[in-house]
């Protein structure tokens, strides 16, 4: 009895100690294995971004489920940590069968740890399903001329919006050249309104306007370049004369004085165009729904929409378009045998005509060949009709940059186009910088 | 019960002992065993091992492994996809020779020490007032405190609305300030003076409770005493007030300057490291390398560096100020 309390008191202290390095190691270990979406079960798990157009997928689901026996589950995840999420899970147990991605760079990682399913032989075996889609969408997608992706969601090229009332306030006329733009810009500061809404401090909302402009002078080849690793590209005479023509525009006061505060994300942009304080609006066809939530008047009757013009002596092709061509699903190397044939079967159904009908009626325009038809069911028939010409005339989509470049590279690009924009970074400073930067 | 028990027996003594400051439980044993006292005494004071258990292992799961899985990654390159590749030291001569790094590591001194500088007087002042009697004391207080229970992020958000050049309250005050056209956050001295503002305005709260908790806590005696010799009011703050809140700045500023150097949910809300990286603090250059990037490796070090940094300056801070000596700033009284 008398010496029990001290030997007890050390077995006690070594056996916590035991316990709790038991404990932690077993806690650890856990962290990484198991969990949902398990491999064994006669399912495939697929993953969407959840947003409002999540409800098209889910109805896909369900009628995938109706015709197979492997079913199909989805997983809605939602949107902010999607891509975190995507990222970190492949590679390990928990990975998805189907996902869905943006393309381009948003993969290119995956493609290069051979994680993807090469989709050539199933189009080769079913040529209708590469017909389904527009030629440069599909190809937006693609990595290495290889393509990973079929097109599920709608269109987002980026569109160069203008406010109806202010034109007509203005006795205006929506820019056909870039002569017209550059006078407008002048027209609009005269009556106190700023020519274009743009904001400063989403870097993502510059880079259009850099896509647009490289792509007007020098033609879709010289991202291409640089997209394939080639860091020249960035010597190319239309990055230069683009950051120029940037530099240009922002001393001129095309974006007002204040840009460099305005956001996108908080919508003071958007308010800033549909109040008339601005004039136009250079951004994602999403711009469309977004007034919609926000501001239904005026999306209603006050947006207007046309192209980006051509620039004198560039040459690019006017009717090439920029933004994201759309979503896309994408099936896990590691899906085999019966599961990979289900997975497969799965993407296709987003060529069906009744999906491309059920992102119409979400307000989506889909990336589908057969879609013409459908496109008078769009709430604002016109709009989907534009858009839709738009793309399918386009002989080039260019994928975003900061989608189709590796992510190692998307920080350095939005914080040097803002410097540029902000004046903190001089033309021939930005072409260096990206030299430097971007690999 | 136990209690109790111990009042009772405490009066009596029992001097062999020593100063009676255990619970009755461990008495009662080293009654029993009379004649053992170092058994007994061994015995009294601390709870056994097995109590600290969910706290190690929370803190082990938590924020040793994941530290030490950083210590590992640091060395080597790794996009979050496959295995990591050891680098070797590549990582940390490339933070050697960034110049965002370097700017992030002078941008993250300044807004530390701009932030003591801003809300250690503040929060003192408030505090020292909210200890006192006044009238409307409680109701004052307790609107101060408000901004502390509110989520960071939340509150980042509706600072960003505010503070937007065309529709927030910055449009109308900011000519008023030097930022015409309420252009704030795309000024650089602009930006990060807001992010100054924003985290002081939501910190506060919390030192002032921190130093109104001190300030309680001195004796009404030191006053009596004071007033008696005529000191007025301004007197006793700085004569009995500050010297007795010693310790207490100590932990305030402990907590200011670590919660400052790893400072990040308000930047990325509301400047996003811009304009151009002239806000980009080192936690918010750990997340856009780690997160943006995907260069996990390179991220990691920045990691790493935050931990010994912050972690040196902490202990430097309790070396310096004397706080370790655990003197009391009551001595002889």
């Amino acid at each position: 009895m008398t010496m029990r309390t001290p030997r007890s008191r050390s077995i006690l202290r070594a056996s916590t100690l035991a316990a709790a390095l038991l404990l932690a190691t077993t806690t650890l270990t856990a962290c990484g294995s198991s969990g949902p979406g398990g491999s064994d079960d006669d399912s495939i798990d697929v993953w969407v971004y959840q947003d409002a157009s999540t409800k098209v997928q889910r109805a896909v689901v369900e009628r995938f489920n109706k015709t197979s026996k492997v079913k199909a589950k989805l997983t809605e995840v939602p949107g902010e940590g999607y891509s975190d999420k995507m990222r970190t899970s492949m590679g390990t147990p928990n990975a998805p069968d189907v996902f869905f991605n943006w393309g381009g760079g948003s993969i290119s990682d995956f493609v290069k740890e051979d994680m993807l399913v090469d989709l050539g032989p199933s189009f080769k075996k079913d040529p209708e399903l590469q017909k389904a889609f527009i030629p440069s969408i599909l190809k937006a997608g693609a990595v290495n001329n290889t393509y990973y992706g079929i097109p599920m969601r709608g269109m987002q090229p980026v569109i160069l919006f203008y406010n109806k009332k202010v034109f007509q306030d203005a006795g205006a006329q929506p820019p056909k050249s870039w002569d017209d733009l550059l006078g407008l810009i002048n027209t609009f500061k005269k009556k106190g309104v700023t020519p274009f809404a743009l904001a400063g401090t989403d870097p993502w909302t510059e880079l259009m306007w850099v896509e647009y402009l490289v792509d007007r002078y020098g033609g879709a080849e010289v991202f291409k370049r640089i997209q394939s690793g080639d860091a020249s590209g960035w010597d190319d005479p239309a990055v230069l004369k683009t950051a120029e023509t940037i530099k240009e525009l922002v001393d001129r006061g095309t974006f007002g004085k204040n840009y460099k505060s305005v956001n996108y994300t908080a919508d003071g942009a958007s308010t800033l165009f549909a109040k008339g304080k601005a004039a136009m609006h250079l951004m994602g066809s999403w711009e469309y729904a977004n007034q919609k939530a926000n501001q239904p008047d005026f999306a209603k009757s006050g947006l207007g929409w046309t192209t980006f013009p051509a620039i004198p002596d560039g040459n690019g092709d006017p009717k090439n378009v920029v933004g994201n061509p759309t979503n896309y699903w994408s099936v896990n190397a590691k899906t085999k045998g019966k599961k990979r044939d289900a997975a497969i079967e799965f993407v296709k159904f987003a060529a069906k005509q009744d999906y491309s009908k059920d992102l119409i009626a979400n307000g989506d325009v889909p990336a589908t060949s057969d879609a013409t038809s459908l496109l008078g069911k769009h709430e604002n028939p016109t709009y989907a009709q534009f858009q839709y010409d738009m793309v399918r005339e386009a002989p080039s989509f260019t994928l975003s940059w900061d989608q189709a470049l590796s992510a190692k590279n998307t920080p350095a690009l939005h914080t040097n186009i803002q410097k540029l924009f902000n004046g903190q970074l001089s033309p021939t400073g930005f072409v260096t910088a990206m030299q430097k930067d971007i690999k | 019960m136990a209690g109790a028990d111990s009042a009772a027996a405490d009066p009596k003594g029992a001097p062999g002992q020593g100063a009676p400051r255990g619970g009755s439980g461990r008495r009662a044993v080293g009654r029993k065993a009379a004649g053992r006292k170092a058994v007994g005494r061994n015995a009294v004071g601390r709870p056994s091992a097995a109590w600290a258990l969910p706290g190690v292992l929370f803190f082990v799961c938590f924020a040793v492994a994941p530290m030490l899985l950083v210590g590992y990654l640091a060395f080597t390159d790794w996009d979050g996809i496959g295995s990591p590749q050891w680098t070797g030291t590549d990582n940390w001569s490339r933070l050697w020779h960034d110049p965002d790094m370097r700017q992030a590591v002078w941008l993250s001194l300044l807004l530390t020490v701009l932030t003591w500088l801003v809300q250690t007087p503040i929060a003192l002042l408030l505090g020292v007032w909210a200890a006192g009697r006044q009238r409307n004391r409680a109701v004052l207080s307790a609107i101060f405190f408000l901004p502390l229970l509110a989520s960071s992020v939340a509150l980042a958000l509706v600072w960003k609305q505010l503070l937007d050049p065309n529709f927030g309250l910055i449009a109308e005050i900011g000519p008023a300030l030097g930022f015409e056209d309420g252009d704030l956050l795309g000024d650089p001295q602009g930006a990060l003076g807001a992010i100054l503002f924003v985290t002081a305005w939501q910190f506060i709260p919390l030192h002032t409770l921190i130093y109104q908790g001190g300030a309680r806590a001195i004796p009404r005696s030191l006053y009596d005493a004071a007033a008696i010799d005529g000191a007025g009011t301004v007197r006793q703050f700085f004569s009995i007030t500050l010297p007795q809140l010693r310790n207490t700045v100590v932990t305030s500023s402990v907590i200011m300057v670590v919660g400052a150097l790893t400072f990040f949910d308000t930047v990325l809300i509301l400047t996003k490291g811009g304009p151009g990286t002239d806000t980009s603090i080192v936690p918010f250059l750990m997340y856009k390398n780690g997160f943006q990037a995907f260069d996990l490796g390179y991220a990691s070090a920045v990691a790493a560096l935050l931990v010994v940094v912050a972690t040196a300056v902490s202990l430097l801070l309790v070396r310096l100020t004397g706080f370790s000596a655990m003197r009391s700033t009551r001595e002889g009284m």
